[in-house]
């Protein structure tokens, strides 16, 4: 495994005077798979399209493999890009458009027969391979874009949200197939999408965007749980925010004060120090709720105003003297009246302070 | 309602077609003059085109200026419409605007312009001549024709033929050109009817010896009324409304 196969140093992009990527830096190592995360126009299309070489970059340097390739002609890049929508050929049959990049390598006919023949069959669409794409689904079309991609074995696969016009089933099926292929052929991805469930599921890491930079860039675990910044604490999953004052430091344990005096024990980002302003992010889910309070948790007293039923959860929203507060509980707990008085708790472990 | 709707449309038709049901049956007519009743059928007239060196000229240089001016109005046309997509190319509704100019240019002033720029060039009276002008005409129906091709193709398709490793020549070659053909092809039909039946600039810029078919269709209405207009126009009804059926034939094998 060669580190940094994928390097994006300061890259910068400006469509006339609107910076659209800024600074951005990134490395992606040789068989990694890398979400692009964000919400629309943070610039994450805008990137894969200058490492696919169909946008200029207006600043910094691209560099794979040791080359760099600012000035590299997009077919000679030798990328495999999947695109949102397909982007088959209309004109060809589902073989000829898988055959397309070898045919443009000159590989021998009998050579491009078998290997289309294979990519098809991985693609389980071997024997739609006479078809128009015309007349296949839209889940069909997508896996022939994905053979035709891969067929050809590229240094790298960009995918622009090639899911996103997909049913939510087919989808997530898709979703495991590419994680598969991605395992099997030891494949390096660069992924974009703004569905985080998408991102959390396939990726090694996520790079989260916003306004042309990346926010964090860790492992699904470490950006859900560790969040670097407010922005990836609310744009990942759910979360409530509770603000406060750094007490202490004591390892990786701070301790903060809230605005009604109570104090919390709670993981969190390196570099506070007392007196600091600092900004608790409380998944829903990891935090439980008791009739009376227990010991070495930290505790909050409220009033249950509402409960959501969800099927294999229930949402609580629970009024409390730091604000409102959701919890998000199991099924085989108790249930709460509107109205009761509750206590709720956390684990210092489950609890991660960020600047606000 | 429906009726309603049924009887203008049949009536607008009737309007659209009337002038060819008066004058083509004329062309059978035994007859030497250009009027009914007509006295018993013949097929005199197109034998009158064959054997009339006049008119037998007069279809070899509508062929001839029709088929150059086909050509080159259609790789000039689809050219122009290919340059006008590119996205880094200011005041495009300007350059735009430029080439549909011939269409709504008065034709007389187009004549006289291009009459006194040929003798200038010394190439007036001449096949040159004839065929750039009607180059000049023919070519913003290519225009037109190629841009809504061009538009109903999705960019991120000839992306894609660039990123699996086909040259720029080669995505144009195979992707782009193939997914543009229909507009193509109508272009080149509309452009090969604009040539057939052009009079005006013709009679600006062509001599003696490049009298198409609607030329000489005109100057015989004037000096002699002869069932053989009738005749040339059956020719040129026919001739086109074959083309447009093989138009039609070819858009519908493409699916
Ligand atoms: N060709 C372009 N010209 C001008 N602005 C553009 C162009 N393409 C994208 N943008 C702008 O760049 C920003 C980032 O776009 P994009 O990379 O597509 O975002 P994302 O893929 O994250 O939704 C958006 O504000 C968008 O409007
Ligand atoms: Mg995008």
């Amino acid at each position: 495994m060669s580190e940094n196969f994928i390097r994006f140093q300061k890259v910068t992009k400006d469509y006339g005077t609107v910076r659209v990527v800024e600074d951005l830096d990134l490395d992606i190592a040789r068989g990694e798979f890398v979400s692009l995360l964000g919400p629309s126009g943070s610039g994450k299309t805008t990137l894969l399209m200058m490492l696919a070489g169909f946008e200029s970059v207006s600043g910094g340097a691209i560099v794979l493999d040791g080359q760099k390739i600012n000035d590299l002609p997009t077919h000679k890049r030798d990328m495999g890009v999947v695109f949102q929508n397909y982007a088959l050929f209309p004109h060809m049959t589902v073989a000829k458009n898988v055959a397309f990049p070898l045919e443009m390598r000159g590989t021998a006919k009998a050579e491009v027969a078998s290997r289309v023949q294979k990519a098809l069959d991985m693609v389980q669409l071997g024997h739609l391979s006479d078809r128009l794409p015309g007349q296949l689904s839209g889940g069909q079309q997508q896996r022939v874009a994905l053979a035709r991609a891969l067929v050809f074995e590229p240094r790298v696969v960009l995918m622009d949200e090639p899911l996103g016009a997909l049913d939510k089933q087919l989808r997530e099926q898709m979703q495991l197939d590419i994680r598969d292929l991605h395992h099997r052929l030891g494949l390096t991805i660069i992924f974009v999408t703004h569905d985080q469930d998408e991102a959390l599921t396939m990726s090694d890491r996520i790079a989260v965007f916003n306004h042309g930079q990346i926010q964090q860039c860790a492992s699904p675990r470490e950006v859900y749980d560790h969040p670097s910044n407010r922005f990836v604490a609310e744009f990942i999953g759910e979360t409530n925010l509770l603000e406060g004052t750094v007490s202490a430091v004591s390892g990786e344990t701070l301790s903060l004060t809230l605005p009604g005096g109570t104090v919390f024990q709670s993981h969190g980002l390196a570099g506070f120090r007392p007196g600091d302003k600092g900004l608790l992010s409380l998944r829903p889910e990891r935090i439980d709720i008791y009739a009376t309070a227990p010991e070495g948790v930290n505790c909050l007293t409220g009033e249950v105003t509402d409960t959501v039923y969800q099927g294999d959860h229930l949402r609580i929203v629970i009024e409390t003297a730091a604000g409102r507060i959701i919890a998000r509980i199991n099924r085989k707990a108790a249930e709460w009246a509107n109205g009761a008085k509750v206590t709720l708790g956390f684990r210092a472990q489950d609890g991660w302070v960020i600047a606000p | 309602m429906k009726y309603a709707k049924a009887i203008y449309a049949s009536l607008i038709v009737f309007f659209l077609i009337a002038p060819l049901l008066v004058i083509l049956p004329l062309a059978f007519t035994s007859s030497a003059f250009l009027t009914y009743p007509i006295p018993s059928f013949s097929t005199r007239w197109f034998e009158e085109l064959v054997v009339n060196s006049v008119w037998s000229r007069a279809i070899l240089n509508s062929l001839i200026i029709a088929t150059a001016t086909t050509a080159l109005a259609t790789v000039l046309g689809t050219l122009a419409a290919l340059g006008l997509r590119s996205q880094d190319l200011g005041m495009k509704s300007q350059i735009r605007t430029m080439f549909l100019l011939p269409m709504v240019v008065p034709a007389v002033v187009l004549g006289v312009g291009m009459q006194s720029l040929f003798v200038r060039l010394g190439i007036n009276s001449s096949y040159w001549s004839v065929i750039i002008a009607h180059t000049v005409v023919a070519m913003p129906f290519v225009v037109i024709s190629v841009s809504g091709a061009l538009t109903g193709i999705d960019r991120r398709v000839e992306r894609a033929a660039l990123s699996l490793g086909a040259p720029p020549w080669k995505v144009f070659s195979l992707v782009t050109l193939p997914l543009a053909m229909p507009g193509v092809l109508s272009g080149a039909a509309l452009a090969f009817a604009t040539s057939l039946d052009e009079v005006v600039l013709t009679l600006f810029v062509a001599g003696p010896n490049q009298r198409t078919l609607a030329r000489q269709m005109f100057s015989t209405l004037r000096e002699n009324i002869s069932p053989a207009i009738a005749a040339a126009a059956f020719i040129i009804i026919v001739g086109t409304v074959l083309i447009a059926l093989a138009l039609m034939l070819a858009r519908r094998r493409r699916g």
